[in-house]
Order: structure tokens, then sequence, then C-alpha cells
């Protein structure tokens, strides 16, 4: 494949790049062992065997690094080590652990590599396995780009298979008999004739010998809880009231704050007048933090009164002020110097415009909100050479080394304190807000502060999913689609995020084009560029960053040449797909929809659209009808191919809130700018 | 002033136009109540007061006149109440956040109307947003309260 050829010289630009001389150290520092951190704070009689999982003489822990924000993730980690380890995770404790390189992101980085998600050839695989070498490294520990699952799975399950034995072990030399003659079930080995012993009691000596790393895997069909329907370990306390999230955290002696930072991001303060906010009740301190003020009260609401009776002149926001320019900075660039990828380039482009009935489409997408119900809050308390954090993170270890040089305090007595998350969808793969609290903390040393944003704060100070222009030509020909040549331009998402965060990554940004340049359809003549314009408002991952705006931008333009060549929506892009995940997705929402054309009477229709995304093909017929009031949806039919489904109740869950969430925002919830804030307060 | 709160009785010294939600979670550390807006727009600070559903973040504290019921009131883990047992058999929740305030909606709606059709529970739910959507289940954890207040 001539494809292969082009793309592996780009890859070998990008690689290097990106990894900036990582690669040859980087494989060689990655595969040795990561120090086990749970090692260090181990009490007497604890014996810690993996670190994923933690044993007292009280207790059974589950380690689950990866962060759940609604998503189920500290449940499916707790099940996937239940299942090899034989407990129960409802009677064990479950702990998302301190930030360390051992739970490191490896898929989430190998996601970068420029290869289509359904191609597993020896090339993108081996520059896949590089690229998580390369998240080792960078110890990412980064919940997003939905990779948990996928990357967690076979870690997880080996730690409670590893556990499991040395637990047998143990019990195996006290009872005096072969460890493959012993059974386990529900935190228990169960020896000869019935008897068992708890895990707890076995945890001690555990500790004193090695560990049994020469463990296999159960087969699949032998699951207990994978695969079958279980009740997520959460859902009672979510239905209670008694779920801790970070703004419910309360410590002794604890002040409560809030900010008001300039709505134009990165603007600084002109000037401030607090003297009333000074004299009202509650209010401990007020004072300047970076780009706006905060103010320290014994109440949140207090607090957030006072910040509104504060007259503060802000500077401008360093990008165009409102909507109307910023559509027009990204018009003016479609340029070469703009160029930022073209990693789809088949057949002739050029020569199939000029050949058949040409079409061209323009489509915009525009800045979204993440918006989590749970405000973006902080508790930081800074002391004397130890800085506690306790917040909602999706990158604790960030949080980590930014509160450590912030505050010059020693990476190691930085102790980042994580919990479930009331929503994130992204917006928690930042940590302005914890730096604004430990900037607060910072002046009010040895005071827990707890700093929470208003709402109106929070939809002014997001990091939006990019607004992205969408450029198509293309040309039908026999009633088939014949050139499709897509010009996608929009801010890079990555430089700006991973900006903050680390570094701005040279090199083309994939997801300027990722849900686009991926597809599996064989046009004969297919060609997607990204155009990266400068940064305008800054810009994060929002849910299925990339194809979250490219699917829709690629698919009305698709189906607008599907329309123009008169074939049928569906039978259409099975002809032109060939990658069999992705054309039995196609199939199954036909079927299951009852496909046999758009219409459907009256007033009524459908359509059908294909994005492959994040390793999954998903197929989506939505039936709608005309009313006086707008369109009215009346049905969706989705299907994906997400591989093993390990959680089923999840799956679901994540499937039909993923539809509602999407057409939330394609009807409602678009972020317009004026004098460089969201209007959308 | 004097407050009741799931039963329990509290003396708070604030300010008469503090709405009731920032009593709750700050003066008395009640929690299972939840900030999302402060404009009554999403419903999360939904609580019980005298037997009524009302958005504390909107309900003055000196404004409320009756017993206030929080989700802690409602029913705990070893003690459910009815709707809250639906919604962990339907394992409504995601992030959960949103989930106290549609809990004491839902309980709200079904004291009221012991048989509501998918547009009563529409109506009746409608203020409460889910960012996650959790709606469809919510729809039928609030069916299966239904059915089993009746079934006693």
């Amino acid at each position: 494949m001539g494809r292969i050829a082009k793309i592996a010289r780009r890859t070998f630009l990008i690689g290097s790049a990106t990894i900036a001389g990582g690669v040859a150290f980087g494989i060689y520092e990655a595969k040795k062992p990561i120090p086990n951190p749970l090692l260090k704070d181990l009490g007497p009689g604890e014996a810690a065997i993996t670190p994923f999982v933690k044993i007292d003489a009280n207790a059974i822990t589950l380690i689950t690094p990866r962060a759940d924000k609604g998503q189920g993730t500290y449940s499916l980690q707790a099940y996937l080590i239940a299942e090899e380890l034989d407990v129960d995770p409802h009677t064990c404790k479950l702990d998302p652990g301190e930030p360390h390189q051992a739970y490191y992101n490896g898929v989430a980085a190998a996601d970068n590599a420029p290869f289509p998600g359904y191609d597993h050839g020896w090339l993108p695989e081996h520059v896949r396995s590089i690229l998580s070498g390369v998240g080792k490294i960078m110890a990412l520990q980064l919940t997003g780009g939905s990779t948990t699952a996928a990357d967690m799975q076979e870690r997880l399950r080996m730690a409670g298979a590893v556990a499991r034995e040395t637990l047998k072990e143990v019990a195996a030399r006290q009872w005096n008999v072969d460890r493959k003659s012993l059974q386990t079930r529900d935190g228990k080995v169960i020896g000869p004739g019935g008897k068992e012993i708890a895990y707890t009691l076995l945890a001690a000596d555990a500790a004193k010998i090695d560990p049994i790393l020469d463990v296999t895997l159960r087969d699949p069909k032998d699951w207990r809880y994978l695969g079958k329907k279980v009740q997520r370990t959460d859902v009672v306390a979510k239905s209670t009231g008694t779920q801790t999230y970070g703004i419910d955290f309360r410590i002794d002696g604890m002040v409560y704050a809030t900010v008001r930072a300039n709505p134009g991001l990165g603007g600084d303060v002109r000037k401030f007048d607090a003297s009333k906010a000074a004299k009202m009740r509650g209010v401990k301190k007020i004072l300047p933090i970076k780009h706006g003020i905060a103010v320290v009260a014994d109440n949140t609401w207090r607090a957030i009164q006072a910040t509104n009776a504060i007259d503060i002149e802000w500077g401008p926001g360093p990008y165009p002020a409102n909507t109307a320019q910023m559509w027009d900075a990204l018009k003016a660039s479609a340029t070469d110097e703009f160029k930022d990828s073209r990693f789809r380039d088949n057949g002739d482009v050029s020569a199939g415009l000029k050949d058949g009935t040409v079409i061209t489409g323009e489509y915009r997408a525009p800045y979204l909100a993440h918006a989590p119900l749970e405000p973006m809050n902080a508790t930081v308390m800074v002391a004397d050479n130890r800085v506690d954090v306790w917040t909602g993170t999706q990158i604790p270890a960030f949080v980590r080394d930014h509160v450590a040089k912030m505050t010059g305090v020693d990476v190691g007595n930085v102790h980042v304190h994580v919990f479930a998350m009331g929503g994130s969808f992204g917006r928690r793969l930042e940590d302005t807000y914890v730096l604004q609290t430990t900037e607060i903390a910072m002046a009010m040393k040895g005071t827990p502060v707890k700093m929470t944003w208003s709402r109106e704060e929070d939809m002014t100070h997001d990091y939006p999913r990019p607004m992205q222009l969408a450029l198509g030509r293309g040309t039908v020909k026999d009633g088939k689609v014949h050139t499709f040549d897509l010009d996608l331009i929009g801010q890079s998402m990555t430089r700006s995020w991973f900006g903050r965060l680390m570094f701005a990554p040279p090199g083309p940004d994939i997801f300027l084009v990722a849900g686009a340049w991926d597809q599996p359809y064989a046009i004969p003549n297919y060609r997607v560029t990204g155009y990266a314009a400068k940064e305008m408002v800054p810009v994060s991952s929002w849910r299925a960053p990339g194809a979250c705006a490219n699917g829709f931008l690629h698919e009305s333009f698709m189906d607008e040449l599907i329309h123009a060549a008169g074939a049928d929506p569906l039978q259409e892009r099975l002809r032109l797909i060939s990658d069999p995940a992705s054309r039995k997705v196609l199939e199954a929402v036909g079927e299951l929809s009852g496909w046999n054309g758009p219409s459907l009477g009256p007033n009524r229709g459908r359509g059908v659209a294909f994005t492959f995304s994040h390793g999954v093909p998903c197929a989506e017929v939505i039936e709608v009808t005309q009313t006086d009031h707008g369109i009215k949806i009346d049905k969706v039919f989705v299907v994906t191919d997400s591989g093993k489904v390990l959680d089923p109740v999840n799956y679901e869950a994540q499937a039909s809130g993923g539809v509602i969430f999407a057409l939330a925002h394609a009807m409602n919830c678009e972020l317009t700018y004026a004098n460089y804030a969201p209007e959308q307060t | 002033m004097k407050l009741t709160v799931n039963d329990k009785e509290y003396e708070v010294d604030v300010e008469p136009d503090m709405p009731l939600l920032w009593v709750l979670r700050d003066e008395l550390g009640i929690t299972g109540v939840k900030y999302g807006c402060g404009v009554a727009q999403c419903g999360a600070c939904t609580v019980h007061v005298a037997g009524t559903a009302v958005r504390s973040c909107q309900t003055l504290v000196s404004d409320v006149d009756g017993k206030i019921t929080t989700i802690e009131g409602l029913g705990t883990p070893d003690h459910l109440h009815v709707v809250q047992a639906a919604w962990i058999e339907h394992q409504v929740a995601q992030c959960g956040y949103c989930q106290s305030g549609q809990i004491m909606q839902a309980a709200d709606l079904l004291k009221g109307n012991p048989n509501p059709t998918d547009q009563d529970i529409d109506d009746a739910m409608s203020g409460n947003l889910c960012r996650c959507g959790t709606y469809p289940r919510i729809r039928a954890a609030v069916k299966t309260a239904a059915a089993k207040l009746k079934g006693g």
C-alpha cells in the first residue's frame, strides 16, 4: 500500500519531533521496572502485592488510579481486579491512590500516532508501542481519550491474579499443601476439606515471600463479573447523597474562597476597588491573584457575594474580541502558512474535482463549554514543607508537579487526594482552578482553603471545545461519490492544552483532523487537510476530542455528496467502506432501524451517519419530525463495536448518554463571545 | 434562627437573605444537597420544605417555613426510600452529582401523582438537568418507584 510508505516518512518526522529525542532513551527507561508506590507507606503487618491491591488485617483495598468523572471507571477498575482476585468489590475499600508513575497511561499517548484506529499493520503497532513507552516516562496518569478500559484491563487483571496466587502460596505453606490444589472465593483461600482462611489473615505473611508472577489470566468464559450486569460500586452512595465529591470535602479550620478572573482568558486586572467587599460579613481576606481577584470568607456564599461587590476593570483578552472576528480569523487561515497535516491523500484530488458534478459546502462547529454540573473547586493546605490538595482531577500527577513548582515544596511532599467528579467531559484535564486555590492557600499558610467557582465563573472560564470551520469540495459521478476534499480549519487543541500542562508538542496536531482523516471510506479521490489557526480562546479536549466536531463536519459533507449523487445514504456508505467492523455497525444500524431510505412520509425523515473514533466504529440513525417549533427528534438508533464489553450496564449508559449529550450540544449549547468573554453565563 | 433538617433541630446565625443551600452545605455540613448553578436553573439543590420540593439555592433561609428534608433524610444506604431503591435498581447515576436533586424531585412528584405518564414525568423532571444524560433511566426508575408504591 502506497499510503503506508507515505505515512511512514511523516511518522518518523512526527515521531522524532513529538518524542523529542526520547525514543531510544525512552524505551530503555520505560522498560525498567517501575518502583511500587505502595511500599513506602505500608504499616507493620501490611503487604503490598502489586501497585493495584493493598491488603491488611482489616481490609482489602483496590487501587483504581483512573479518575471517575461519571463514566464508571472506579467501578470497572475494581471489577477488573476483583475478577482475578476473587473478591466482591462491594466488600473492599476503593482508593484512587496517589499520583505515581506506575499508573501511567499508555494508550492516550499511543492514540496520537497518525494511523487510523482500524489499521493494525506492523508499522502502526510498532509506533503505538513506542509512544506508549513515552507515556510511561512522562508518567501521565491521565484519564482521558476513552483509554481506561483498553489501557488498564490487562494490568489490573494481572495484579489481581498475582495477588491471588501469592496469597494462595502463603496458605499452601501454612497448610503444607500444593498451591495448585487450593481454590479462592470471596476474599478467602479454600483448602482441603473446605477449610478456609481470609486474605486479610494472610496479608502479613504475604509480605515476606516473593510474589508469584507466573500466572495465567482467566478465560473470559469463566468470568464471574466482567461482561455481566453488575452493580456499580458507587451507585448506592450516588443515590443517597453519601458520595463525597471534591466540593463536599470538609476539614477542621477550613475557610471558603472564590475567585473572579478576567473573562478574557489571559487578560490582566487593570485596577480594582474592593473597599465595599472588605466590609462585608465573613470576609477574611481579599487578594489579587494571577488574572483576577480572590476573596476568602467563612462561607462560600459570602465569598461569592463579596467578589460580586468588587469593582474590577479588566484588560483585553489576547485574542479576537467576538465570534464574528473569530470566524474571520479561521477563514483567513486556510493557507499554506497554517497547513498542519494532510494524513489522508488518496487518488488524484485535483483531477477528480474536474471530473463530475461539483459540490461545495461550508460547515461550522462552535466553541462548546464542558459545563460539568459540579463547578470547578479544590481545597489546598500549604504547611511547612508539605502541601495537601483535595480535588477532582483527571491529571493528578500534573497537579502534584505544578503545585510543587508553585510552592517550592518538594514533589514528594505534595499529596494529591483525588475525588470522584461531578462530571468533567475533559474539563478536569486542566488544573487552573487548583493552581488558583494554591495561590490563595500560599497567602493563608497553615489554613485549608476550599475554593469554589460560581457557575458564572465556571461558564466564563472554561477552556472550550475548539470552534472549527470545514470547507468541502467534491464531485459526484455516475450516481456515486467520486471526490471528497475537506479542509478543517481550527486551533490546535493539543498545543493549547498540553502547552499549559507541560509543553506544546511540535509537529501536526492529530486532534485537529481526528474523526475525519481516519475514516475507513475508500473514495477514489479522498483528501483531508488540517489547518492550525493561531490560538484564540485557549481550548481543551472535550468528550471525544477531534471527532466531536469532525464527525459532524465530515459526515455532513459526505451526506451532501451522497444526496447530490442521488444515492441512498446507507447503501453508498456501505459501498465505500470495506473495513469489516465498520460495515457491521452500519449494517446493524440499518437492520435495527428498518432502513429503506431517508423518507418516512410527510414532515418526517431520517438520516444516517458513521464515525470511527477512538478505535470504535459508531453508526447512528436518527428519525425526526418537522414541527412548528423546529425539528423534533423521535428516535435514535446507535450501534458501536466497542470490542469486548466489560460492563454492559455502563456501556449502555455511555452510549445513550453520549447521544443525549451530543444532541443537546448540536441544538442548544453554542458558546458565542463578545468583548472577549462567553455570552452564555 | 431555628431550622429543622432531617428531624434534627439546628440554631444558625446567618443573614436572612442567605440561600438555604449554603446554610445547609457550609454552615451545617449537610452536603448531599448540591450547588450546580445558584439560579434555580439546574435542580441539583432540590430539597423538601414542608414536604414540597424547592430549589434551595433560591430559597432564602428566612422564608423557610416548615421542616426541611434533604436526600440524607429521605433514606439512607441501610434504609432506602422507595425512590432511592428504584434509582439503585436501574443504576441511574453516572457522575451522580445531579441525582440528589433528581431523587428529591421524583419523590415529590410521586406524592402528588402515584401514576405518572411519560409526559407527567418529563414535565415534573424537566427542571432537573443531567449533563451525563441519564434521562431514560430516570424515567424508568420513576415508573418502578410508582409501581412499588402502589403495590405497597
